[in-house]
């Protein structure tokens, strides 16, 4: 419950905070949303000796669309993922993972960005991220770079964040019209982490699958793209029989730790179950 | 280390501490305001029996630090009744006996005020998702439910009231 002690540091804006990760390097940890940081600090797992708040830098909050992108501040809430009718009308899916994750407390102060930058496969927005091909601005001393999410998750509690760089938007292209998204997450209750959990993203021309995005959360290090199973799918219909090979592609990618959620087997056999849910709701939402 | 001048509007009061950066708001709450309606119930930032509302959003105070409530404006439990008249909450909480330990209580109405601004008729099924972050050892749930209901009513019937 007690942390250790730290020095707090509360800048108002991203050059002040880059200039106090230049100045303290390792010591020092970003505070964004504190509901992975705090905890584990509650914990001693982590004991950094200066917290960079960065609850004060505004231009780090927000969801806009530009140049047909919509971008959203890496400290942008949860509920404000939730209560963003931009985001309801034109990335659901976003909207739909968001209102399954932690509970109403946690989400007015859980980010985006921390849940992405934590790196825990347990979190839901690495998946959703990677499925919606989504973009990282980080930004370091020398200026800004992009990622892909794709090629962002390295390991658990491992990113390609450099420890001199903060996360400043998410950029992600609005669905296409006839775009079909669904975020199937089994959970042993509400706000806890998946037990397995499937994002898919479809597209239909008619009855064949034109296009798909499947990836996988909390079984494996990371959140899993699984390409095999987007391609037991694209330029078929839609049949049983195509769905049954999807989901079995994408047990065969699973590497989950076996815990108190359940064993291995039973984590891959629910991945596989929440890719076929996933790929059904999606595709019934192709309209 | 280096204690942080903090100043912070609490239940309408505004007050001015020196605290610690690695102070918790619920310690600062009950240990430096002695505010101690809002309860511990775990480490870990799931039971909410520490929920305030913190500048219009139900925040578990647990996973708070006091030094990031610069300039907000905090309500506690102690702060819902206006001149010794019971908040909507709290006379359903007590009418649909929606408490029995007490001790999940105070986080409870705190978030159950702010539920019912963001949602002024909520559904059963909105209550339960909304009150989600707080667990309950004593009632099941079913007469919290009620209450919030309850709740819901009296501040409907309320706001046509002055309407009218």
């Amino acid at each position: 419950m007690i942390p250790s002690v730290f020095e707090y540091h509360a800048p108002s804006t991203v050059s002040e905070a880059l200039s106090l990760l230049g100045q303290y390097g390792d010591g020092a940890k970003l505070l964004a949303g504190g509901h992975s940081l705090l905890p584990m600090m509650k914990l001693r797992f982590a004991e950094p000796a200066h917290l960079i708040d960065l609850n004060k830098i505004r231009e780090l909050s927000g969801i806009r669309e530009e140049g047909g992108v919509i971008k959203i501040g890496a400290m942008t809430s949860e509920t404000a993922l939730i209560d963003s009718a931009l985001l309801q009308k034109k990335i659901p899916l976003l909207v739909e993972a968001a209102s399954l994750i932690a509970d109403p407390q946690v989400r007015n102060r859980g980010t985006i960005g921390g849940d992405i930058t934590h790196g825990d496969p347990g979190n839901d927005h690495p998946a959703i991220t990677i499925a919606l091909d989504a973009k990282f601005i980080l930004v370091g001393p020398k200026g800004e770079r992009t990622v892909a999410a794709g090629d962002f998750f390295l390991g658990t509690y491992m990113t390609d964040l450099q420890p001199e760089e903060i996360l400043k938007e998410i950029h992600i292209k609005p669905f296409a019209p006839k775009t079909g998204s669904a975020y199937c997450k089994l959970k042993r209750k509400t706000g806890d982490f998946a037990t397995a959990a499937a994002a898919v993203v479809l597209q239909m021309s008619g009855d064949v699958v034109s296009s798909a995005r499947i990836t996988l959360t909390n079984v494996g290090p990371i959140a899993l793209h699984a390409q095999a199973a987007e391609q037991a799918l694209v330029g078929k219909p839609l049949t049983d029989a195509s769905i049954a090979a999807a989901a079995a592609a994408a047990m065969a990618i699973c590497d989950p730790a076996e815990d108190l959620r359940g064993n291995i087997e039973y984590k891959t056999a629910m991945a596989g179950e929440m890719t076929k849910r996933a790929i059904r709701l999606a595709a019934t939402r192709c309209k | 280390m280096a204690k942080k001048l903090i100043t912070v509007t609490v239940n309408g009061n505004k007050i001015e501490q020196a605290v610690e950066p690695r102070t918790l708001l619920i310690h600062f709450l009950r240990e430096n305001l002695n505010l101690t309606g809002a309860h511990i119930g775990c480490d870990t930032s799931h039971c909410g029996a520490c929920t305030v509302d913190i500048d219009g959003q139900s925040v578990k105070s647990c996973t708070h630090l006091a030094v990031q409530c610069d300039g907000s404006e905090v309500v506690t439990v102690e702060g819902l009744a206006d001149k010794g008249v019971l908040h909507a909450v709290q006379d359903a909480f007590y009418k649909e006996h929606g408490l029995q330990c007490g001790f999940c209580t105070p986080g409870m109405l705190v978030r159950a005020y702010r539920l019912l601004q963001d949602n002024v008729n909520p559904s059963e099924e909105q209550i339960r998702a909304g009150m989600a972050g707080n667990l309950c050892r004593c009632t099941g749930y079913q007469n919290i439910v009620k209450a919030v209901r309850h709740a819901a009513k009296t501040l409907q019937t309320a706001k046509q009231a002055v309407a009218a």
